[in-house]
This record gives structure tokens, sequence and C-alpha cells, in this order.
């Protein structure tokens, strides 16, 4: 036990295998419609566990990683569409590829503050994917590329579902950026970016260099998406211009702040959100049994409410909210939560100021 | 050459929506220090109403006075109910407040007045002057357009420079407790910027209804126009937010016009990028100092 509480990778280890069984439980246990939506739900969290570490932990904000989830779905459905790639190395080839566009990114980035740093992500989320448009041999124009769904292995048994694998495939997906992001914030490398987010100046009087430390951390961030959308590529079989638009990224943004930033926990929460809230509010939309333009338009307007209602009752995003009643209630029935109160700062506590 | 004017002509005209669009994001950004990307939802709400009542009333004028006072109203209800309580919690809460209130207003105004794009009257001709046989692209209307975002520039200065609430205003923004200190109802000049904006983005939206129709998704590029242009001048700045909306407006033209339009939002992007490149915080930034 004392080895697992003072050992970094053990501890995330511990963390990622225990996910790993509730998720195999879980997901076995679920209908083939729920399964589709865990798997959903992974890409999701791949997206953004990455936001949140680049936003909460460096400090920096991104409204276009939807673009770098755009890069992840189309390389893997080229290199599986048109060079016949297995899986995972084009999963892993989507990785680099995003870290490779996310390099000059993040280093324009990284001296831009602010609003101008949204506005420069955002035309980012705007332009990349009009280049589906301009070079429509390679990318097909607005039909997208489409891919054969991830065969099921033949080991897993005659019954086993697609969705049941696309399920696994995702998780997996999203344990490795867990894993890895569990890391980054218990690591030397994970203090610096908070010291280069709570003063840029004390950081680099410290010898921290404040522009490459940001970069990275874009790059990082860069690289969970393009995995994400590696994922994205295998779930859906599908990735067209349009998909990708600057809605998504800035829905991203939302599961993001609603989640909680720079909490991992948090950013499990927002991928729910972002799976689960528009079914939610459809399905109240259409028991209702409203006319036409009402039921079409009210899943939407439920959504909006959502966000602000949540914004305005816990301003540090879901997990906050949870946080602070797990308090209360520790407060209200003693108990020895002392130690874990005084924590600063834990990965899933989260970093944020 | 005919075309180079043309596309000139044409950007100068869209480039001058873009400016009322950043003027108005510039407005709000200047006094609550939050990034509006309500403001195209709002804007479309206004020209629908703008709509209704010309329809009614058969009047373009009414129905422009009518909008211009509905976003006046919208705008200070916006801000006193649901900015208000986020102004001092961290400023991505704010964006997702409005990202809500965006989501909410498009939801709204599809269940009351349907998906269906509707027309929306110019005030001018839309028929291009003639010059020596030659018809320009640039009618009568846009010549509307362009005197409008001029005097709605000219406005905002005066206000600002030279008038004791534009001072009470640009102190409230700069330094909110001190200028309460000394009397400034700073909640009050909030809430006065915020309905500045949204009147200015009342005017944008009837000025580029005629050219884009009326649905309610229809101005979300031209609220992303305005932003970029905004960030391009300095947000801070609203002469910077009108030279940006001109820079981007004739840009956008020429690579639409030599290019195709496919490009044009990765040509924005690259001048974005350039722009920020030399001067981070906008082509009118102030050198802001740094301090441990």
């Amino acid at each position: 036990m004392i080895a697992v509480r003072q050992s970094t990778l053990l501890r995330s280890l511990a963390i990622v295998v225990a996910a790993a069984l509730i998720l195999l439980l879980l997901s076995g246990e679920l209908s083939a419609y729920r399964q589709l939506q865990l798997a959903e739900g992974t890409y999701f969290f791949a997206v953004l566990a990455g936001l949140t570490m680049l936003i909460g932990l460096s400090g920096q904000v991104s409204l276009g990683h939807g673009a770098f989830l755009c890069v992840g779905a189309y390389t893997v459905s080229l290199l599986i569409a048109d060079e016949g790639w297995a899986l995972a190395p084009a999963i892993a080839a989507a990785v680099v590829v995003s870290c490779l566009i996310g390099l000059p990114v993040g280093a324009a980035a990284s001296r831009l503050r602010g609003p101008y740093l949204a506005g420069a992500t955002l035309a980012f989320a705007v332009g990349l994917p009009a280049l589906g448009d301009k070079f429509p041999s390679l990318f097909d124009g607005e039909n997208g590329l489409t891919i054969n769904p991830p065969a099921v292995p033949s080991w897993l048994g005659a019954n086993f579902s697609l969705e049941h694998w696309q399920a696994w495939i995702g998780c997996v997906g999203g344990l490795i950026v867990l894993f890895v992001l569990l890391n980054l914030y218990r690591s030397g490398l994970g203090r610096s970016f908070r010291a280069v987010r709570d003063d840029e100046i004390a950081a680099a009087l410290c010898g921290l260099r404040v522009g490459r430390m940001q970069t990275l951390a874009f790059v990082i961030s860069a690289g969970c998406a393009g995995l994400g959308g590696g994922i994205y590529a295998a779930v859906l079989n599908l990735a067209t211009p349009s998909a990708f638009s600057l809605t998504l990224s800035l829905s991203l943004l939302t599961g993001a702040v609603v989640g909680g930033l720079g909490s991992l926990t948090g950013a499990v929460w927002g991928a729910a959100l972002l799976v689960l809230l528009p079914n939610w509010s459809n399905d109240i939309a259409h028991s209702l049994s409203l006319s036409g333009n009402v039921s079409d338009n009210l899943p939407q307007a439920i959504y909006g409410v959502v966000l602000i209602v949540v914004m305005l009752a816990w301003p540090s995003g879901l997990q906050g909210g949870v946080r602070a009643l797990v308090g209360s209630a520790r407060a209200r029935w003693g108990g020895n939560g002392g130690n874990e109160a005084k924590r600063i700062e834990s990965p899933e506590g989260g970093g944020e100021k | 050459m005919t075309k180079f004017i043309d596309l000139t002509l044409n950007g100068i005209s869209t480039g001058a929506i873009y400016a009322a669009v950043a003027l108005a994001l510039c407005l709000i950004w200047r006094a609550t220090r939050i990034v509006n990307f309500a403001q195209g939802a709002m804007l479309m709400i206004t020209t629908y109403i703008a709509s209704a009542v010309i329809n009614s009333t058969g009047s373009y004028v009414i129905g422009l006075v009518v909008a211009l006072a509905a976003g006046l109203v919208l705008g200070a209800v916006i801000e006193r109910v649901v900015i208000r309580p986020v102004e001092n919690a961290p400023p991505l809460n704010a964006v997702i407040v409005a990202l809500g209130l965006y989501t909410f207003l498009i939801a709204f105004a599809g269940m009351i007045w349907g998906a269906t794009p509707r027309a929306f009257p110019a005030a001018f001709s839309i028929r291009g002057y003639e010059i020596g046989g030659t018809r320009v692209l640039f009618a009568p209307n846009d010549t509307f357009i362009v005197l409008v975002v001029v005097a709605v520039a000219l406005g905002l200065a005066v206000l600002f420079r030279a008038t004791p609430l534009g001072l009470q205003m640009r102190a409230a923004a700069f330094k909110p407790e001190v200028a309460q200190l000394l009397g400034v109802r700073v909640g009050r000049m909030f809430t006065l910027g915020w309905a500045l904006a949204a009147l200015t983005g009342a005017i944008a939206g009837i000025l580029v209804a005629p050219s884009i129709f009326l649905a309610p998704n229809n101005f979300d590029p031209i609220l992303i126009s305005g932003f970029v242009a905004a960030v391009l001048g300095g947000l801070d700045s609203p002469p910077g937010a009108v030279l940006g909306g001109l820079i981007l407006g004739l840009a956008l033209s020429y690579v639409s016009g030599y290019e195709g339009s496919a490009l044009a939002p990765l040509a924005a992007l690259v001048i974005l990028v350039l722009v920020l490149m030399v001067r981070p915080g906008g082509l009118f930034s102030a050198t802001a100092e740094r301090r441990v």
C-alpha cells in the first residue's frame, strides 16, 4: 500500500486497472445502444482530458480542439481505407500526426493570451476543416471518408457484438490517455506547467522556458485529441468536414468547463454530459407532445439553459459541485477526511486555482 | 481590373458589417472583459423583431427603431440576469454562459419563427451603380451600410471621448473599485456597455440581413468574422475593430473572388496568425507592462 501511495507510476497504474475492471464489467451489462454511447463517451473523454489539462494545468485556452479531433479521424480513415493499416497502428499514427500539427499551432499559441489565443484557435477550428473542401481528391470533399467498422476478433466468440468491441476499443484509448495524464499531473513536468500557469515571470526566473512549456502542453493535449479522433473514426466509421464544425469545438470547451477545469474526473463528467444531455433533452422534448417548431427546438433550448444554470450554480463545474457536497458531508459527520481535504492538488481533484 | 474594383467595393461593404459586429464585441470586452459569443444570436433576435415589425407596419424606419430599442433592452436584461453573477467568476465561465445563451436564443427563434429562411428588405436599391456604362458591385444600399457604420463608429468615439458618461464608462472598465469610490455607478456602466453593444449588433444585423436571408443560424459566420476582426484590431480598441473589420472584409473578398470561397476561412486564419505573431495583442494594442 505504501509503495502505491508513494510511487506515482504504481498509483496511476492502480487507478487505471480499477477503472478498466469497472468498464469491463459495465460494458458487458449494457445494451448495444448504451455500449455505443459508452464508446462515444470515451472519445469525448480523451479530448476533454487533454483539453482540461491544457486549460486547467497549463492555463491556456483553446477553442480549436475539434480540429485535432478532425485530424485524428481523417488520419485513421485515410490509413485504413487507402493504405490498409490495422486500427491500432493507425490510431498511433493519428496521435503522432496530431502532435506534429499541434507543434506549430502550440508554438504560435504560446505567444498569445486570453481572448487573442481564443480567437486564433477559433480561426484554426474554422479554417482547418475547409482543407477537406479544398482538396476533394484526397479527402473526398463534403462526403468525407467512410471506413469499414473494425472486425471483432474471433477469440471473443461469435456472440460478441460490434458495439461491445467498439466500446472496448474506446475504453482502451481512454485509459491510455488517463494513465499518461495521471502521471503528467504528478510529474515534475506537471508542476512546471502549474508554475507557468500561476506566474509566468516567476517561472521564467526559476529557469523554466515558459514558451516551451506552453507549446509542450499544447502538443500533449493535441495528441490526446488526435487519439480521441482515432477512436471517433473506429466508432462512427465516418469522417466528414461538417462533423468537425466550430460547434463541436465549442461543445468540447463546454464539456471541459462544465465538468470542472483541470480535473480528470471532471473530464468524465464532461464526456457524460456531452453524450447524455442531448439525448435526455430530446427525450423530454418528445415526451411533451408539443407542436412542430417548439418540439424541434426544445432540446437545444434545454441544453442552453442547463449550461447557464450549471455555471451559475457551480462556478467551478460539476466536479467542483461534487467536491463541495463531499466536503460538507465530511464536515457534518466528522470522519478522518482531514488529510484528504488538506491535499492541495491531486490529479482527480484538479489543479484549478 | 473591373473584377478587382468590384471585389474591393464588395470588401468595403462586408468589411463595414464585420466592423460593426467587432465594435459590439469590443464594447462588451471593454466594459466587462467578456467575449460575447451570444452576440450573433442577440442580433439575430433583434433582426427577427425588425422583420416582424416591418411586415406588420410596412415601414422600414419603424422596424429599425423598434429593433434598436429591442437591442438596448435585450443587452441590458442579459447583462443584469445572467452575466452579472459570472462577472467575478473565472473568465471561461462567462464564455460558457454566453455559449449557453447563444444555444438558447437560436432555439428560441426556431420555436417562434421556424427554420425556413425569410427575405429581409434592404433600405435602398441593391442594383449596383452604373459608372461609364458598366455596373459595379456597389449599390446605394452599400453606401447606406458604409455610412451607417461610419456614423455608429463616430458616435461611439464621441460618446467615449467627449462626454462625461463616456468618461465614467471608461473609468468603470479601467479600475472598477477606484471608479466606484469616486461615485461612478459601476454596475450601471456595465449594463449600459452591454446595452450599447446589443444596439450596435442590432444595427449590424439589419444591415447584413438583406444579403444573407433571415434564419436562426444564418448569423453565425458574421459573428465569427466579427470576432476575428476584433481580435485582429485589438479587442480594447474601437478604431482597431473598425480597421480589423475592413482588413478582413477586403481580404476575404479578394480570396473568395480569386481563389474560391472554400479558402476564405483558411485565409482568415492565416491573416490572423500573421498579425498576432507580430503584434500578439492585435494591431492597436497598447504595450503592456508586466510586473513580477
